[in-house]
């Protein structure tokens, strides 16, 4: 066609209709331009923002429209999925549900992600980028990756024993594998079932409302979210710290201990639970099997505030960020007291309070001749094909005592079971090593009191590193002898029992 | 100088049907791809549906090729086939969404409305032999069509607009028919009375305006269309008629002055409704913010819904099937089907989308300046600004460029008025491409 260029074509020299119709046309066109900028401005630059956009479902119904990555237990699925059949096409099931909320946590459609289910929520979903194949066709296909597993480090037995243990009690059981620090068992009662609520129908709401209003607090995790006064318990980290400063150097040799011991600077004295502490000048590892407030509140204050602090942050107190890979809550030690306060928190009172988890550390450093293994609670995680993407590694977290001063506290805590407090863990054929710990709470602690134990275990002869590390509170019982002898040994001793398969 | 002089004289002038047939073929065939595409996404299979729709659109298509090769063999090759693309991507989309909501059916009732609209087409390229006989009805067509625009008053409003007519399960949209029909009676009226538009009247500091008995008769009928469809809250085929009128005007005339006054009367009227009808504050408020109702706590809007479907789709779409642009509701078929073209087929898409558009424009501009009659010239032009401006005011709504005022995307939102009417109006096109590439008598 050519050109036309008319000039004055329309009316009296004006431009014809072949310039004012092409002027219009390329206004129609700009108009076409400017939806392309638009649209451009909208999928492009603001994708990313309206993406995440609180109301918008998308990632939600995406989340859910495959079947997600199964928790593991050895080699058994504690997981699965099923098929709902609405918006959210899948939703999560719970094989031994009660069994196992303390470590998965749960993916509810309603109510989110906690536990394993929210930190390794990426992979269980399939969209951690570790997943994918080859990232660039991922990236242009779009593709979903079926959702990874995730192999924890529990051990069946282990935590079937604690859940047995614990029974109807409010209470929680840390086990841990010293040398590795693999988490062998972790409980929490009551507990509930995470199934329950898994998906988002007007009964996953009841469910959770009733979940929510329980004054048991069932899905409170007693085990990782939840500090205690560790009471008695403690002693043991008082111990290695007098140790460890040379305070006492032989365990056996009498310590210059006084008795009454009267809190510095008050007239209260430290009473004992037991009329065997109420003597001067008892050997540590008397005060031990006796559990005496009076020494080991007095060997506190003459280690001193800091080499008292220093030793339980050894251990994993006072650390807010102790992830293996969910995060529990921090356990306290003081780090400014007099030296009254020091005393008390000696013995596990004043503001002393730990999780279940770092009191198993705290035995688990002892067994493992003093180096301290960061707590892990995944053994590895896998594509849906099991190939490995990533394996878990020990680690040292901190060297807390010197070899030779674990072995002391060893034999310390061996004595505990042989022939004090913590009779109640002793196990045949095995070498057992334990500390009770009673802790009263409560206004002039009228609450019933926590029962504390903490121990690890070997086959007797075995010069290796004891298998496994164990700490149980049992927080609200209805027993008549609330000590940690009584209620909280027989549990550890049978989890203690499950890993050394005996 | 004639361009038949330009040509030598043993060359004649290519038909290009040819090329149309492989275009259209080519246009069948992607729709195909679409519904395979949807059902190996959904079903994991090829959907049954495939076949009848894929071979149901190739009849209408070929059909509609065999009447142009027969009765309009120079016509522009182009415009067939990018209605037939253009209605066929409609057709997948509808079938897809069908297939996410809860109200199905929507494609095959469209399916049967696309019929309508090539049968229609093909009775305009066989009875309007010239456009210019049109002329002569365009006073007896604009009160048809101010006729087809009061109806909808009689009916109870659908979504806060009384702009259908409902009869039993049909229900039918006469603006867009009465939009063909204003665009004749523009191009008739203005090609008389351009001179005099144009040159005659009082100065006014530097415009010149009209003699009110030259410019009174076609404001008049303006204004009463626009009334109407105040009235009736159809803002978008408001918008048309006025975008249409001044783009003529201008067209016509060459007075700039026309668009600035033109522009004035806009912004006076929209912020008027804007003021008085709640129904288009809330749109302009849902524009300014689009996220502000989730702000506020009251969830999402549509609006809002939208763009989290565009944004979604992000480069290069989540596939046929893949997206979820049923969040969006009730007009995701119809006014937003755009959002789902968005996210499914992404920015790549929607832009080649949006090209099919400017390239059917462009195509009926250029063949508005090749005819040689000023009311040809002006209504072809009216056509093609007509899908260009409706594309604008629909896009733009629901990609949050300008407010919501809620119009069918042409030939691919659910509407079977729609359909009808633009293929009426490319068959129009058809008929006056076919007139401006034709070699004069004895040339050829």
């Amino acid at each position: 066609m050519a050109r036309i260029r008319p000039r004055g074509n329309g009316p009296q020299g004006l431009p014809g209709i072949s310039v004012t119709g092409r002027r219009a046309g390329t206004f129609c066109l700009l108009l076409i331009a400017a939806l392309c900028v638009q649209a451009t401005r909208v999928q492009v630059f603001e994708a990313r923002r309206l993406d995440h956009n609180s109301a918008n479902q998308r990632l939600t119904v995406e989340r859910y429209s495959q079947p997600r990555g199964n928790i593991l237990v050895g080699a058994d699925t504690v997981t699965g999925s099923a098929r709902t059949g609405g918006r959210y096409d899948y939703k999560r099931t719970y094989t031994d549900g009660p069994l196992y909320a303390a470590v998965t946590g749960f993916a509810s459609q309603g109510y989110g992600n906690t536990q394993l289910e929210g930190i390794e929520d990426d992979l269980l979903t399939g969209a951690d980028s570790r997943l994918a194949g080859w990232a660039v066709w991922d990236a242009v296909s779009r593709g979903q990756n079926p959702g990874g597993d995730v192999y924890t480090t529990l051990d069946r037995a282990a935590q079937e024993a604690a859940m047995r243990g614990l029974g109807s009690q409010k209470g929680a059981v840390a086990a841990i594998e010293p040398a590795t620090g693999r988490i062998l068992a972790l409980a929490s009662t009551p507990s509930y079932d995470p199934g329950s609520f898994a998906g988002s129908s007007s009964a996953d709401q009841t469910a959770w409302n009733r979940l929510q209003s329980d004054a048991d607090q069932p899905m409170l995790n007693r085990a990782l979210r939840q500090t205690y006064p560790p009471g008695s318990t403690f002693k043991v980290v008082t111990a290695a710290a007098a140790l460890a400063s040379g305070v006492v150097t032989d365990v056996d040799a009498p310590t210059a201990a006084p008795y009454p011991y009267v809190l510095p600077g008050t007239t209260t004295p430290l009473v004992n639970d037991t009329t065997a502490c109420d003597r001067p000048g008892l050997s540590l590892d008397t005060a031990m099997v006796s559990s005496c407030n009076s020494v080991l509140g007095y060997l506190g204050v003459q280690t001193g505030q800091d080499g008292v602090v220093a030793m339980a942050e050894g251990f994993g107190f006072n650390d807010a960020r102790l992830d293996m890979p969910v995060r529990p809550a921090r356990s306290n030690v003081d780090t400014t007291m007099d030296q009254s306060q020091v005393a008390l928190s000696s013995i596990g009172q004043f503001d002393t309070a730990a999780t279940p988890l770092v009191m198993a550390m705290v035995a688990a450093g002892i067994a493992n001749n003093g180096t301290v293994m960061r707590p892990q609670l995944v053994d590895k995680l896998t594509r849906s094909d099991d190939t490995v993407v990533r394996r878990m590694k020990p680690a040292i977290y901190r060297q807390a005592i010197t070899p030779e001063v674990a072995g002391q506290v060893q034999r310390l805590m061996t004595d505990v079971v042989d022939n004090g407090t913590g009779r109640g863990a002793r196990i045949g054929g095995a070498v057992v090593g334990g500390k009770t710990g009673t802790a009263q709470h409560g206004v002039d602690n009228s609450g019933t009191p926590y029962a504390w134990f903490i121990s690890w275990a070997k086959p007797a002869g075995s010069d290796a590193v004891p298998p496994v590390a164990v700490a149980v509170v049992i927080a609200d019982s209805d027993a008549t002898d609330v000590t940690g002898g009584a209620l909280a040994a027989p549990i550890a001793r049978s989890v203690m029992q499950a890993v050394l398969g005996r | 100088m004639t361009r038949a002089a330009t040509r030598p004289p043993d060359r004649p002038v290519p038909t290009r049907r040819t090329t149309e047939l492989v275009l259209v073929l080519a246009a069948v065939l992607l729709a195909v791809f679409g519904y395979v595409e949807v059902g190996v996404d959904l079903d994991g299979t090829v959907p049954a549906g495939a076949a009848e729709y894929g071979s149901a659109l190739g009849v209408l298509a070929l059909l509609a090729h065999a009447v142009v090769r027969w009765r309009a063999r120079y016509a522009d090759p182009v415009l067939l086939p990018i209605a037939v693309l253009l209605n066929g991507i409609g057709l997948v989309v509808i079938y897809r969404l069908d297939r996410a909501t809860s109200v199905p059916g929507a494609a095959p009732a469209q399916l049967l409305w696309s019929a309508l609209g090539v049968a229609l087409f093909v009775a305009v390229v066989l009875v309007v032999r010239d456009h210019r006989r049109l002329q002569r009805y365009a006073y007896l067509g604009a009160l048809v069509a101010l006729v087809l625009l009061v109806l909808p008053i009689f009916f109870p409003p659908v979504y806060g607009s009384r702009i259908w007519i409902v009869v039993g399960p049909l229900s039918f949209q006469p603006g867009e028919f009465a939009k063909i029909l204003l665009a004749v009676f523009f191009a008739a009226y203005l090609a008389v009375h351009r001179d005099a538009l144009a040159l005659t009247g009082r100065r006014v500091w530097r415009l010149r305006l009209p003699r009110g008995r030259v410019l009174g008769p076609v404001l008049l009928i303006w204004a009463a269309f626009v009334g109407v469809l105040v009235l009736e809250t159809d803002l978008g085929t408001s918008l048309l008629f006025f975008g249409l009128f001044v783009v003529l005007l201008y067209v016509a005339t060459a007075r700039t002055g026309w668009i600035a006054i033109g522009l004035v009367l806009a912004a006076a009227g929209a912020v008027t409704v804007g003021r008085l009808s709640p129904h288009v504050h809330s749109r302009v408020t849902d524009w300014l913010d689009p996220l502000g109702s989730i702000a506020a706590g009251k969830g999402a809007n549509q609006i809002a819904q939208s763009l989290f479907a565009f944004a979604w789709g992000g480069e290069l779409g989540t596939g046929l099937g893949n997206g979820h642009s049923a969040l969006i509701g009730f007009a995701a078929k119809s006014d937003f089907i755009l959002a789902t073209i968005g996210e499914e087929l992404g920015l790549t898409g929607l832009v080649a989308v949006f090209l099919l558009y400017a390239l059917l424009i462009s195509r009926g501009f250029r063949t508005g300046i090749a005819l040689r009659d000023p009311f040809g010239r002006l209504l072809a032009i009216g056509l093609a600004a007509i899908v260009g401006l409706q594309v604008f005011v629909v896009a733009g709504g629901v990609l949050a460029l300008i407010p919501l005022t809620g119009m069918t995307l042409p030939f691919v939102a659910q509407g079977g008025s729609s359909v009808v009417t633009n293929w009426i109006i490319v068959a129009l096109l058809v008929r006056m491409s076919d007139i401006a590439r034709r070699p004069a008598p004895g040339e050829a």
